[in-house]
């Protein structure tokens, strides 16, 4: 059994949402072209969250959609085909802020593909990137715009975040020994 | 499902997960289709060969595109050009390819089995795009892919194949797909096209037209396949238009909901109905822009895959 502790509980995970969302209508005085796109899995859940709390602070619905990066990642070929989840984006990013949203930020890999698959679309007039849990180790030169809560890790550790729409019984981030 | 072979042979060897998992990715190619930027890098720096020893317009086509489609490199190879008119085997002739470092050869070829023999003599992953009379996976599984898009689902539907099974290698992979799939399976046509060796492979056979389209939720067609027979298996082909072709009476009595395949090249007036073809409850067309999905799905898959290697040396 590997050694697991929460770092995020659900009410914590909430309050970081929220804030994240504040920070957000803060740092774009253009509400009306803010567009959220999540990165599958985990992402798209909390993209989808983040839109619900910004269209509150904004009083307008905020445009949140799924952006697939499996076509773009530079690991193909190295490892077997990762699950492709359909690219859902029901707005035209061209001109618009996109606010990527993740849930874990390691590597920044992920994050490279993601601007690159988000370039095939179209082009944003800003790319910013959210994420609930920044866990270093970073291989490129990427940084979050938006962090839920940074968490020192070693490289042998798995950040888990387990949401409620992919059927945990509640919201939860653990810290796991692999 | 984790996909982890790297060559497509066949349809037989397939679990049905393993279908599933290319129908799913498939569903995120088809999208990149309907983008202004239709291309993704996935492929970028492979190497792809498109041996095709046997004429082939669509199925070449579409190998081609899903290919560029998916960044690879494509070097094209056909019977015209080759060399194998100055008496090169297969083998040398894909070995030499293989000595261009190609990551993939697809294989087009009329002998039955020749991408499996590939297979066991390259390192490259093998591709096959239809053996003789045995397989034609890629087809097989835009065709689910076609059935599933339309009807939600594959397993408790009622699939009437008719036409040409004895010599169509599109017959046997979508015999092993949709059976796999869990649906229910009827061959119909001429008695010395359809043999009853086929109920072997879990289909009812049956040799009356009517019947075999009433129940039917997909009517999907085959072309006769002149050249593969090597004598004329029905008297005429006007008398199987007459008794096997697909018309507006037999259509009427199809259920209403019954939608209309055919893998192409289609020949209008024998085996299905000039304005069939062309009437709404027709997919012929929509199966060919899925077959570039489908082939991206299968191609991003096997570039995935390490699979247990099965070089045996000669």
């Amino acid at each position: 059994m590997p050694e697991s502790a929460v770092i995020l509980n659900a009410a914590a995970i909430q309050r970081a949402l929220t804030r994240i969302a504040h920070e957000i209508a803060e740092r774009n005085e253009d509400d009306a072209g803010v567009v959220l796109a999540g990165i599958p899995v985990g992402g798209d859940h909390l993209a989808a969250r983040l839109a619900g709390i910004l269209a509150g602070i904004w009083n307008h619905p905020v445009p949140a959609g799924i952006l697939d990066v499996s076509m773009h990642r530079d690991d193909l070929g190295r490892r077997a085909a990762p699950q492709i989840h359909p690219t859902v984006l029901p707005f035209d990013v061209t001109g618009k802020t996109v606010v990527l949203v993740d849930d874990v930020l390691y590597s920044g890999r992920t994050t490279r593909a993601a601007m690159d698959a988000l370039n095939d679309l179209g082009r944003p007039k800003k790319v910013q990137l959210a994420v609930l849990v920044d866990r270093g180790h970073r291989e490129l030169p990427i940084k979050a715009d938006f962090v839920g809560k940074n968490v020192p890790t070693a490289p042998d550790e798995k950040v888990q975040v387990r949401l409620r729409e992919d059927g945990a019984p509640q919201d939860e981030v653990t810290l796991e020994k692999k | 499902m984790a996909w982890t072979r790297k060559h497509l042979l066949d349809i037989e060897s397939l679990a049905a997960e393993e279908i599933v998992t290319v129908l799913d990715t498939a569903r995120a190619f088809k999208a990149v289709g309907e983008r202004a930027i239709k291309k993704v890098p996935a492929l970028r720096g492979r190497t792809i060969v498109n041996l095709f020893v046997e004429p082939s317009t669509r199925t070449r086509i579409s190998f081609e595109l899903a290919e560029q489609r998916l960044s690879a490199d494509i070097i094209n190879f056909s019977t015209e050009a080759s060399s194998f008119k100055k008496g090169e085997t297969l083998k040398d002739t894909a070995r030499n390819l293989e000595a261009l470092n190609a990551d993939f050869i697809v294989i087009r070829h009329s002998a039955s089995g020749a991408p499996h023999f590939l297979s066991r003599v390259l390192q490259a992953g093998v591709i096959n795009a239809g053996d003789g009379a045995h397989e034609h996976p890629t087809q097989a599984l835009l065709d689910a892919f076609t059935i599933r898009e339309h009807k939600g689902k594959i397993a408790g539907l009622n699939v009437t194949i008719l036409g040409d099974i004895l010599y169509s290698r599109v017959a046997r992979s979508n015999i092993w797909a949709l059976t796999k799939l869990g649906a229910r399976v009827t061959l119909c046509g001429p008695s010395t096209l359809v043999p009853r060796t086929f109920e072997q492979l879990g289909c009812r056979v049956t040799y009356d037209v009517d019947e075999a389209i009433a129940g039917a939720d997909i009517i999907h067609l085959l072309r006769i396949q002149h050249e593969r027979q090597r004598q004329t298996m029905f008297p005429s082909i006007h008398e199987y238009a007459q008794l096997f072709g697909l018309n507006q009476a037999r259509l009427a009595r199809t259920r209403p909901d019954a939608l209309i395949m055919h893998p192409g090249p289609i020949n209008r007036g024998v085996e299905i109905d000039s304005e069939i073809a062309d009437c709404g409850r027709s997919l012929i067309l929509e199966q060919v822009t899925n077959g570039l999905a489908v082939r991206m799905a299968a191609l991003f898959l096997l570039n995935g895959g390490k699979g247990p290697h099965e070089v045996t040396g000669d």
